[in-house]
């Protein structure tokens, strides 16, 4: 016993000393990473500081933020952190808070929006460039077989190829992720329609049906939404509404419309944007468009690089619009 | 694994060889007063279907739920909250900054990765023994080199606090329901309440309480994992036999004194038990926790949820499986010397001691050169994790392709000939018809004792105004545990009755129990789409190893003498299984029923993002909407009821049955790794 545990201290050492002896084969030291950091932070000029961007839960998120991330922490020096919330409630609690500092790609919470600004805390800062377009799609196939069932006029005709077996005898129409604008039950109900609104439950699940449903020619309408990072993947086709316009949607039981395109919005703490951080300017000055991110998130999904792959790879692709944030 | 959370030896429960069925007491067999209460609903029903039927759609509150809500919402930090929140923060803060995260403008936490993997073995070491520390070692490597460090040790600070909190305060809870019966029934009632009402419901509350990240993260998994160690190590305390008792007792020792010297040391191995299943508790909240940004791995795993990326979720996934074979094997280890130790047993306490000091100059050494060495200090780039999550995802593309159509046929089929149908009955009855119909049959099945809580929770379910979704759950639940008891029975008699076939399956079901949920979610839904079927899978596949491995234990109970007698009568297998094993296991039946219903029931919220809508949609709804916020609770507090409903007519019914260890089995809810 006494030897046994001689020898395996001995070897345990001997381990240890190996692993020490390998590793200081390659690579320099932390010291001198940190004089690097230190002068890289100094160039930018001015304090940073910390940067919390809440990152809500889709791809084309994780582009903005990715991107607007690394030209902070890399022309600006700021220890970006990244916040990963769901939209709405939980990221104005963010804000709120001092949890996070900005939202960049808010959809559609106004009456949050509009308690958060009248609470003092949010600030709107606008556009980050691009739009967000929500509407009832179908997949390619079907719009290619049948042409008309993209006038909402024909879809009763289609109903009974729609049913499944959660639809209750009715068409299925799918709903998405219970956080998403949705009203989709209403707009049913006042155009006559006879379908049922089945809740997919989550962006995953939606994803899945539409990739599944073009895949194997199945009969699938849904809600559905641009940027998305899956319709350079997944061809799909958007069923017409009665047009939208102005105030058609102002009762949410009565909405008899299409979707209205929704302004997307940056939202920033009120404290960070009096902080005088160097990257509170560069958060009001990034834009871009649907295209942009619509193309670091392919690089995500469909080349499987990391969003800090992707995001250096646009960035490098793309100097100039990066430039004009920082001017 | 103890007597505390081993399965129920059979042949204690069943005195005499061979018992008849089971009766009811007027003598006709419950199963007729089932099919007489079933067949006076669907008469009732074919007449009064879809009238009062309390449906209320997605978007649709009640004035109660809308009251709830501004309840919830007028619920914000306050002082005492915030000092808390504050504390937690700088303790996970100080642990990060140690070992995980860099500090701007250092590259890398204070102590590096070689330091910490040194640390930890030396750990491994000293609380076991060299296989654990090798154990141990390898683990860590093994996240460093998939590219998780920082995420793996985000996740063992979240869980080793939590853990802490879960100890500090669940350990005197745990003395005081051992030592005065009255306070245990109102703690367990506590403790029911804590552990089967959804985990994304407690989210709702408390961050608005604590804020975004770590503190929330810690509240939740403290909420989730201190039952555990409360109920078994309460049970231990308890348990310590009454002769011991008895005799230190005549010696004239105080409560305290005995407590202290005689009933906590003598019930170490189940308290360490206790501990060892809530560390695995806490680690089963990662998923959950990333969702309000809690750090740790579950952040990958939900991250690649968005991108609809298995592979890269399937890579943290199994770290976490890692990071909980670790912890359990480790505390298992530990508890086993103590107990040699403390028995006298064991190495020369000297010489160990020595050989860890000695020990301790290697680790200093490591820990030093990681704070210099930039190789030691951040973790080398590979590209492993990559490649797994690639060859995952074309072994899921092939895999589902290929059953693509038998798994569309399959589902369709349960979905139209039993779901539906079910359903039908349960949520278009009007809602007086199912109260009644359902309490009719909880007094027959589980008897005079189920009648109490049946009444209160169908009448709180009908209060919450969910009534309709309610009986959806109910229908979706009742389902999955018919498919989950399928699965136990064949597979359960398969293993009972080879070693190897038990050899063979046991690793999987080992698995499929440990991996979060949420990895699988894709290829569930690739095959079948968004629909309650998909929930129900996603279900069976978390509940059913756990039901399998009682029904497999209880199988494997049955004395071989009762199995020679019938073989010497010139039995057939089928008839050795069925006139014989199966009975005998009954009470094992009856348990691993009512653990699959539990565990199915877990899975509720999950189904809900997966397109089973009904409850599990109200609390995702509830949780992103706080205008919403009522109706999630409402949701979340059905679900409860309807846990306790189904666990308290079960427990009755098993008593009537004569498995008695349902009533004394103390419910290690987290039951996650084994």
């Amino acid at each position: 016993m006494r030897i046994l545990n001689r020898q395996r201290a001995g070897l345990v050492a001997v381990a240890a000393s190996a692993v020490v002896a390998l590793t200081a084969c390659g690579g320099g030291t932390v010291n001198e990473e940190t004089k690097t950091n230190e002068s890289k932070a100094a160039a930018a000029g001015g304090e940073c500081g910390d940067l919390k961007i809440i990152v809500n839960p889709w791809v084309g998120y994780t582009a903005d933020a990715y991107v607007v991330g690394a030209v902070a922490a890399d022309e600006l020096g700021c220890n970006v952190s990244y916040v990963e919330l769901k939209e709405g409630g939980p990221s104005y609690q963010a804000l709120k808070s001092g949890d996070g500092d900005v939202i960049l790609e808010e959809w559609s919470h106004a009456e949050e929006l509009k308690a958060a600004e009248a609470d003092g805390y949010a600030v709107d800062l606008g556009s980050p460039g691009n739009v967000g377009i929500i509407g009832w799609y179908v997949p390619d196939w079907l719009a290619q077989e049948h042409p008309d069932i993209l006038d909402w006029n024909n879809l009763n005709k289609y109903a009974a190829e729609f049913k499944t077996s959660e639809s209750g005898g009715k068409g299925q129409f799918l709903g998405s992720d219970p956080t998403y604008t949705q009203y989709d039950e209403a707009i049913i109900k006042n155009l006559g329609l006879d379908y049922q609104v089945v809740f997919a439950g989550g962006e995953t699940a939606t994803v899945e049906a539409f990739k599944k449903a073009q895949e194997n020619k199945e009969w699938l309408i849904g809600y559905f939404w641009e940027p998305q990072y899956i319709h350079a993947e997944v061809p799909m086709d958007r069923v017409k509404l009665p047009e939208y316009k102005e105030g058609c949607d102002a009762k949410k039981s009565e909405v008899a419309c299409d979707y209205a395109e929704t302004e997307l919005k940056k939202v920033a703490a009120k404290d960070f944007m009096d902080s005088g951080s160097t990257a509170a300017d560069l958060i009001k000055k990034f834009t871009w468009t649907n295209d942009d991110q619509n193309l670091v998130a392919k690089y995500i999904t469909a080349d499987k690089m990391t969003p800090e792959e992707a995001a250096a790879k646009w960035i490098a692709d793309n100097p100039d619009k990066v430039a004009a944030w920082q001017s | 694994m103890t007597t505390a959370t081993a399965p129920p030896a059979v042949d204690s429960v069943e005195p005499d060889a061979v018992p008849p069925p089971a009766r009811g007491r007027r003598g006709i067999p419950r199963w007729v007063w089932v099919l007489v209460v079933l067949a006076g609903w669907v008469a009732v029903w074919s007449v009064s279907k879809g009238t009062h039927t309390l449906f209320l759609s997605g978007t649709d509150q009640t004035d109660f739920h809308a009251r709830l809500s501004d309840r919830v919402s007028s619920y914000s930090s306050n002082p005492v909250t915030e000092v808390i929140a504050d504390f937690i923060n700088a303790i996970v803060d100080f642990l990060r900054e140690l070992i995980a995260i860099p500090t701007p403008p250092r590259p890398a936490p204070a102590v590096g990765w070689l330091g910490v993997v040194a640390i930890a073995t030396w750990i491994g070491y000293a609380i076991a023994n060299w296989r654990i520390a090798l154990l141990v070692a390898g683990s860590f490597l093994s996240f460093g080199l998939f590219g998780y460090w920082e995420d793996s040790m985000d996740l063992l600070i979240v869980t080793s606090v939590s853990v802490a909190f879960a100890v500090v305060i669940g350990f005197p809870l745990a003395v005081w329901i051992a030592i005065s019966p009255r306070a245990g029934r109102w703690i367990t009632l506590g403790l029911d309440l804590l552990q089967t009402m959804p985990t994304f419901v407690y989210l709702m509350f408390v961050f608005v309480l604590f804020g975004i990240g770590a503190p929330t993260a810690v509240v939740c998994t403290l909420a989730y994992a201190l039952p555990p160690i409360v109920r078994i190590s309460g049970f231990g305390i308890r348990d310590v036999s009454p002769a011991t008792i008895e005799a230190t007792n005549s010696l004239g020792q105080t409560t305290p004194q005995r407590l202290l010297k005689v009933q906590i040391p003598m019930a170490r191995r189940t308290i360490i038990v206790g501990l060892n299943q809530t560390i695995l508790a806490a680690l089963s909240m990662a998923i959950v926790a990333s969702y309000i940004n809690g750090p740790g791995l579950g952040k990958p795993v939900l991250a690649a949820l968005t991108e609809n990326d298995f592979g890269a979720g399937l890579v943290p996934g199994l770290l976490i499986v890692v990071m909980g074979i670790m912890l359990d094997r480790t505390t298992t280890a530990a508890s086993e010397r103590s107990e040699r130790v403390s028995r006298g047993g064991g190495e020369d306490p000297r010489r160990r001691r020595l050989v860890l000091g000695v020990l301790l100059v290697p680790v200093a050494v490591a820990v030093w050169y990681s704070r210099y060495a930039i190789d030691a200090a951040k973790f080398p780039e590979t590209s492993w994790a990559r490649s797994v999550a690639d060859t995952a995802n074309s072994w899921m593309e092939s895999f589902t392709s290929a059953v693509d159509t038998a798994a569309g046929t399959f589902s369709d089929a349960i979905s139209y000939g039993l779901l539906n149908p079910m359903q039908s009955l349960l949520a278009e009855s009007p809602w007086w018809l199912s109260f009644a119909a359902l309490l009719l049959l909880a007094v027959v099945i589980g008897g005079r004792r189920a009648v109490v809580p049946a009444v209160l929770c169908l009448t709180g379910l009908y209060l919450l105004d969910l009534w309709h979704d309610a009986m959806i759950v109910l229908n979706m639940t009742l389902v999955a545990t018919l498919l989950v008891m399928v699965l136990a029975l064949v597979l359960g008699v398969w293993m009972g009755r080879s070693r190897t076939v038990d050899l063979v399956i046991r690793p999987v079901l080992d698995a499929g129990q440990t991996i979060p949920a949420f990895v699988y979610l894709i290829p569930v839904l690739a095959l079948f789409g968004p629909t309650r079927f998909t929930a129900i899978v996603a279900a069976v596949v978390y509940a059913a190893p756990a039901a399998i491995k009682l029904v497999a234990d209880g199988i494997r109970g049955v004395p071989d003498v009762v199995i020679e007698a019938g073989r010497s009568t010139g039995s057939t297998t089928w008839q050795e299984i069925t006139k014989v094993q199966l009975p005998m296991a009954r009470g094992s039946l009856v348990l691993a029923t009512n653990q699959g219903l539990l565990y199915v029931l877990s899975m509720v919220v999950i189904g809900g993002l997966v397109g089973a809508g009904a409850l599990g949609y109200d609390v995702i709804y509830g949780l992103a909407h706080s205008d919403y916020a009522g109706k999630g609770l409402a949701a979340g507090l059905s679900i409860v009821l309807l846990g306790i409903m189904i666990d308290r007519v079960m427990r009755a019914a098993a008593d009537r049955a004569g498995a008695g260890e349902l009533q004394r089995q103390p419910r290690t809810g987290g039951r996650w790794w084994r």
